[in-house]
Parts: structure tokens; C-alpha cells; sequence
């Protein structure tokens, strides 16, 4: 669906079904460079089992457009105005990498929008490593393939993928190299500068999940503990084996811990 | 600043799509002969049906150790996904059908496999898709036969029977110039040899019978998708950019963005013509892609090895091979081909259609048959089989002299491979 927000007409997937009135709402949001098409089986299966689904593409992602917001706290004001013009009061935020930042500075600053809150390779303070900032300054390849490659399990570098006939990597590449020029940058920039996910943190009063790679070399299981300490009503999942990019490596697994939480 | 590391190309050819089997730790891949898997509830399956878990419905549609060789395929191509099919005609067939419809238009590379020029040019106008054949070695041409009805490039890394090398990265200028997609047929050269993405191609598709495999037991075709071309910006796709009445009005760009062609390949083409591979198949092109860059090395020495032999051989008249300085193509093979040429070639027998038809019932460790890409030799003389109904003057129109004899370099001893086409060479030139 097509929303008209002051930061740009931003596009939401919404699982193949039309909204409808009186259903409960899960709202999806993507990690950097990226955009709805990482949440479209949760999204299917959630919007067959009655409930709206929005997985937003954030300003100048995807299929969105306007400006890039350039900080965490602006892109969760992007996502809150989304959700108002959709008519969604409130929602389960579920937030990937950099989008579970944006979800968990929505839920601590707007409240009463958030149902619930998954939280899926999270970390904060989210750290960026300095190659992978200048790769992107420059707008250079270099940046994509770390995204990618530290974004899987060594093993599923190789593949087997629970969804036949699909190269992760290779999807994961291509998707990255949709974004226009800068993009990654900001979005990196965004997560590396966003310095109250723990403050955000204390302030969530919603039921929380925090879904995690047991292998993740980028928001590493052990670099969360902060964070879920600093929430009052959590519960965490730790899927064996996967990576960063758990959407991909255990799309299965994701979505059971989802149920749970949505 | 250092560039990341992955894994390389041996690796994925041994690795890729494959972990050991989580429910009895074989470490080879299983074959799960199959037609259907059970369901965990109604639920699971309603799930299954609707694109909203991943998991496998029926062994037409996906099957685990055909989505094995899917991924590696795609990983060796550097491609998003992949679809296993019966022959390299249906993989042709599906990605074609997948695309366009009645009244859409191709413009082909003129030197084809027969197969694929069959389909093109006697079959698909029978269901309204027309075909433009050109010049393989003429880019301008390529464009000049581009229509408002067009919505297909088409051609081989390494052209049938006279191995011109497409140059790739011009064609798919401008086919990209067109907001068109380029399709390759890369079966003589592999991933190995060449990958067309790199090059600038959108969609590969391969005859899995040949080199992939290697030992000549199977039947097999593989579709890849680069995830590189951008179906919405083009607007000439609607089977990919409009709603899809077959699967609950799915939009495949929208839902699968990268993956959007090969998905509706899937949700559509293998499901509808059904024409899929058998995880038996699979599994034996999977044991021949394990040792493909091993293979692969050892086919272009060999074929090195026969070319030399040959062109110095006084009952030959000529060699046609890309790695020689005397072929056309010689400097693009250079920059495109560096690993080598493949391992298919033909030359001219002295003493034309006779001469050639003694020299192959001579041959004895070389198998006179019509295939290429076996670890064994193969050799065929097209004037007194294929294409035994035509004169010398219908022979030439269609680029083959009476005493062509085209080769396909196997894995034995090179040393043996020369003396056995020596005799046979010997014996040729007596009436």
C-alpha cells in the first residue's frame, strides 16, 4: 500500500490481504540497505491468520521515497507517521538489525502504539566496524559483501536453505545493490550514532522478544545482554546455528518465536 | 582496507546447497525420492501452500536434493536462485514461457544448438512468440532486430557449430539500452569456464547432460536468475510486475523483489508445463559438479593437446578453435575466456563427405554418437548424420563444410586420443 507521510509516499507491504478493521496489527521493519521483501513469509502468514500486516520500506528504501532519515529516533518517526496514516493505533513492532532499533525507539517513545516488540539480531550500543563505514562513504562493493558474508553463519555461507532453490548470499547481494548510492552510509551512520537504545531500553513497557543468532558475528548473543537486562518484561530466543540474517537462515524458527510474540 | 574472504569456487562446487543431513548426519547429499511430504497439520500445510514457510509440497514443484543442485548452481553462477528441469529444452522452455507470451518477440544469436534453433524458429510460433535470428559477431545487429514487440536476447557463450564467442558485455549493453534482459546458454563453457552475470547477462540456462555433470547418464537442464535486472523499472513484464490470478493475485516483483523471475518460474512454469528433474537426477549431476573445476581443467588441456595435434596434420584442412590465432573471435576469447575455450571444437577433414564418414567408422576409443560434454571423447560428422539430407551448398548456408568433424574432448590420455585420431586420420585419406 501507498502512504502519504511528510517524509515521502512510503510503501508497506502488507502480506497479500487487504487491512481490516478490528484486527490486531504487526508492523515489520528492515535492517540496512534493505527493504520489505526480507518479511514477506512472516508477512503471508500473519495476514492469513487475521491480522494487518505493514512491513514498511523506511524513506528511500525499496519501494518508499523521499529523503533517508538520517538518525534512528528520525526513522521510528518515519514508521509511527506510516502507521498513522494507515489508521494502525498499534501494533507489534518487529524490528530487524537496524529496524529493531528503530522498533525499540518507537515502542520507548510512543508508547501507547506498541503491543509488543521482537527484537531480532539486536544490539545496543549497535557497533559498525570502520571498513565498513568507509566502504560505504565511498559507496564501494566492499560494504555489501561484509553486510552479506557477516551477515550468515559460516554454514550457511554454503547454503541449504530451508527455502528451495534460493542462494542466500546471492539474494542478499542483489537486494543491497538496489539501494541507491549513500544509502547503506546513512543507515550505518544511523545505527553507529544511535546512543539511547539502552535509555529506549528502560522505557519499553511492552511484552518483549528478542530473537538471536546463535552464530551472529554482528550483534553477537553476548554484546545483548545489556540490553535485554535494561527491559522490564523480556524473553529471549536463541536460534542455534544462524547467523545475522535469521529471516533467511531459520525462516521457520523466526516465525514460530514471532507467534509467541505478535 | 582488506576485502572480505569468501569461499571460493572449488569450495562451492564441492559445498554449496548442501549441509550434512540433519536427520541422519550423511555426508553426502541425500537423494529423497519422493513425490510428496507430510504435512505437520492443516494449518502447516495451508501455510506451505501460500508462500508462507519454507518447505516442500510436492517433488514437481521443489524437491530437497534437487534444491541442493539449485543452490549450487546459483552459487557457482552467482546467481539468486535456480530451477532443476528435465532437459536444457526445458530450461530454455521454462525461462522463455516464464516471460513472454503471444505476440512478444526474441532476437536470437543465429548459431544455436539445433535443439533450442527448433524451438525458436519451427515451435515457439505456434504459440505466437516469434524469433529474429542475427549474426552472433554483429552487436548492431542485435540491436537493429529490437521491435517494441521484443522482450528477449538470446545466445550462446560459444555458438553451434562455429564457436563464436558472444561478446556478452556489448550485447547485454544493449539489451539493458532496450530495458531488456539477455538470456545465455552457458552448457560448453560451465561456470567455470565463464559466468555470463559477471558479464552482464540476467538469465543462464544450461543443458546439466553436458560438462555440469560430466558423465554422460542423465538427462538435465538448470535455469538461473541473475537478480540483476529490474523487471518494474523495464514495464515490459507484466507476468512479473502485475498480479498473478495462478497463486492469490501474487506480485512477484513486490514479494521477491531479486528473486521475482525465478519464483514466478517456479510458482508458475515447473508447476504448470511440469516439466521437473528427478532428485535421482539431481544427485548424479551433483557428483559430477563436485569435481567440475577438476574436470574442467583437464578437458581444456586435452583439447589443447588434440587442437595442436590437428592443425599440423596433413589431412586436415582446418582447426576452428577460439585459442588459435587464425579464429575470429581469438582476442575476445582472450578477455572473456582466459581459462580456455571449452572443450568442443570442429575442423575440416580432407576429402570431404567421404573422407569423413571413413575417418569416423575408424575410430575406435572416440564413440561416434550425438552428445557433448562426456569425460569421454565423443566424436560426430554432421555432414553424414545430422544433416545427412543436405547438399554441400545447403551444408554451407548453414556454416557446416562436408568434412566437418566436430569433436568433444574427454578426459583420457591425451597421448591415446592422438594416436586413435591419427590412425583414423590415416585410414581417411584412402579411397
Amino acid at each position: 500500500m501507498e502512504l502519504e507521510t511528510r517524509s515521502g509516499n512510503l510503501f508497506g507491504y502488507s502480506g497479500a490481504r487487504a487491512h481490516q478493521s478490528g484486527q490486531d496489527t504487526v508492523v515489520f521493519v528492515h535492517g540496512t540497505g534493505m527493504d520489505h521483501t526480507v518479511w514477506v513469509l512472516p508477512s503471508r502468514y500473519f495476514a492469513r491468520h487475521g491480522y494487518n500486516v505493514l512491513a514498511l520500506d523506511l524513506p528511500a528504501h525499496g519501494r518508499s521515497q523521499g529523503s533517508p532519515a538520517t538518525t534512528i529516533d528520525a526513522m521510528a518517526d518515519a514508521v509511527i507517521e506510516a502507521m498513522a496514516t494507515a489508521n494502525i493505533s498499534s501494533a507489534a513492532l518487529v524490528g530487524h538489525s537496524m529496524g529493531s532499533l528503530v522498533a525499540l525507539s518507537a515502542a520507548a517513545r510512543y508508547p501507547d502504539r506498541a503491543r509488543s516488540l521482537a527484537l531480532i539480531g539486536s544490539t545496543a550500543p549497535m557497533g559498525v566496524h570502520p571498513d565498513m563505514l568507509r566502504y560505504a562513504a565511498d559507496n564501494d562493493h566492499g560494504v555489501i559483501d561484509m553486510l552479506t558474508y557477516w551477515g550468515y553463519s559460516k554454514a550457511a555461507q554454503l547454503g541449504g536453505n530451508e527455502n528451495p532453490g534460493l542462494w542466500m548470499a546471492g539474494n542478499t547481494l542483489r537486494l543491497l545493490e538496489r539501494a541507491p548510492d549513500n544509502l547503506i552510509h546513512i543507515d550505518l551512520a544511523a545505527c553507529k550514532g544511535y546512543d539511547t537504545g539502552l535509555s529506549h531500553a528502560q522505557a519499553v513497557a511492552c511484552p518483549t522478544l528478542f530473537i538471536l543468532g546463535e552464530r551472529d558475528i554482528m550483534t553477537p548473543v553476548r554484546s545483548a545482554q545489556k540490553l535485554i537486562s535494561a527491559v522490564a518484561k523480556t524473553q529471549v530466543c536463541v536460534l542455534e546455528g544462524s547467523g545475522h540474517s535469521l529471516m533467511m537462515e531459520r525462516p521457520d524458527a523466526l516465525l514460530d518465536a514471532l507467534i509467541s510474540i505478535v | 582496507m582488506s576485502k572480505i574472504k569468501t569461499f571460493g569456487f572449488d569450495t562451492l562446487s564441492l559445498h554449496a546447497g548442501q549441509r550434512p543431513d540433519p536427520a541422519t548426519g550423511a555426508r553426502a547429499t541425500p537423494i529423497y525420492q519422493t513425490a510428496s511430504y507430510v504435512f505437520k497439520s492443516p494449518d502447516h500445510a495451508a501455510s506451505l501452500f501460500n508462500a508462507e514457510r519454507a518447505g516442500h509440497v510436492y517433488s514437481r514443484i521443489t524437491n530437497p536434493t534437487t534444491a541442493v543442485l539449485e543452490e549450487r548452481i546459483s552459487a557457482l553462477e552467482g546467481g539468486v536462485g535456480a530451477i532443476a528441469t528435465a532437459s536444457g529444452q526445458a530450461a530454455c522452455h521454462l525461462a522463455i514461457a516464464t516471460l513472454l507470451g503471444a505476440g512478444d518477440h526474441i532476437v536470437s544469436s543465429r548459431s544455436l544448438y539445433g535443439g533450442t534453433h527448433n524451438l525458436l524458429e519451427y515451435t515457439l510460433p505456434r504459440f505466437g512468440i516469434s524469433t529474429t535470428f542475427v549474426d552472433p559477431r554483429d552487436t548492431d545487429a542485435f540491436a537493429a532486430a529490437i521491435t517494441p514487440k521484443t522482450r528477449l536476447l538470446f545466445g550462446e557463450t560459444l555458438g553451434n557449430p562455429g564457436l563464436e564467442v558472444l561478446n556478452i558485455p556489448a550485447i547485454s549493453e544493449v539489451a539493458h539500452a532496450h530495458d531488456l534482459p539477455l538470456m545465455i546458454d552457458s552448457t560448453f563453457t560451465t561456470p567455470y569456464l565463464c559466468q555470463p552475470f559477471a558479464l552482464g547477462a540476467d538469465i543462464i540456462f544450461h543443458s546439466a547432460t553436458k560438462f555440469l555433470s560430466g558423465h554422460g547418464v542423465i538427462i538435465g537442464g538448470l535455469v538461473v536468475d541473475s537478480g540483476g535486472f529490474d523487471w518494474a523499472a523495464s514495464g515490459k513484464f507484466p507476468t512479473l510486475t502485475e498480479p498473478y490470478a495462478g497463486f492469490h493475485n501474487m506480485n512477484f516483483v513486490e514479494e521477491f523483489g531479486p528473486a521475482a523471475f525465478i519464483t514466478r518460474a517456479r510458482k508458475e512454469g515447473i508447476r504448470d508445463f511440469g516439466a521437473c528433474m528427478s532428485p535421482t537426477t539431481a544427485f548424479q549431476v551433483l557428483q559430477g559438479m563436485e569435481t567440475l573445476p577438476l574436470r574442467m581443467q583437464r578437458h581444456i588441456t586435452n583439447t589443447r593437446a588434440i587442437v595442436e595435434f590437428l592443425a599440423t596434420h596433413e589431412a586436415v584442412e582446418w582447426v576452428s578453435y577460439p585459442e588459435r590465432p587464425d579464429h575470429p573471435d581469438h582476442e575476445l576469447a582472450k578477455k572473456l575466456l582466459p581459462k580456455g575455450c571449452g572443450a568442443v571444437f570442429s575442423f575440416g577433414i580432407k576429402g570431404g563427405r567421404e573422407a569423413g564418414q571413413r575417418f569416423i567408422s575408424r575410430v575406435e576409443l572416440l564413440s561416434h554418437l550425438a552428445n557433448v560434454g562426456d569425460a569421454k571423447s565423443l566424436v560426430i560428422h554432421p555432414a553424414s548424420t545430422t544433416h545427412h539430407r543436405m547438399d554441400a551448398k545447403a551444408l554451407a548456408a548453414a556454416g557446416i563444410s562436408e568434412g566437418l568433424i566436430r569433436l568433444s574432448v574427454g578426459l583420457e590420455d591425451p597421448d591415446d586420443l592422438v594416436e586413435d585420431l591419427g590412425q583414423a586420420l590415416r585410414a581417411s585419406q584412402k579411397s
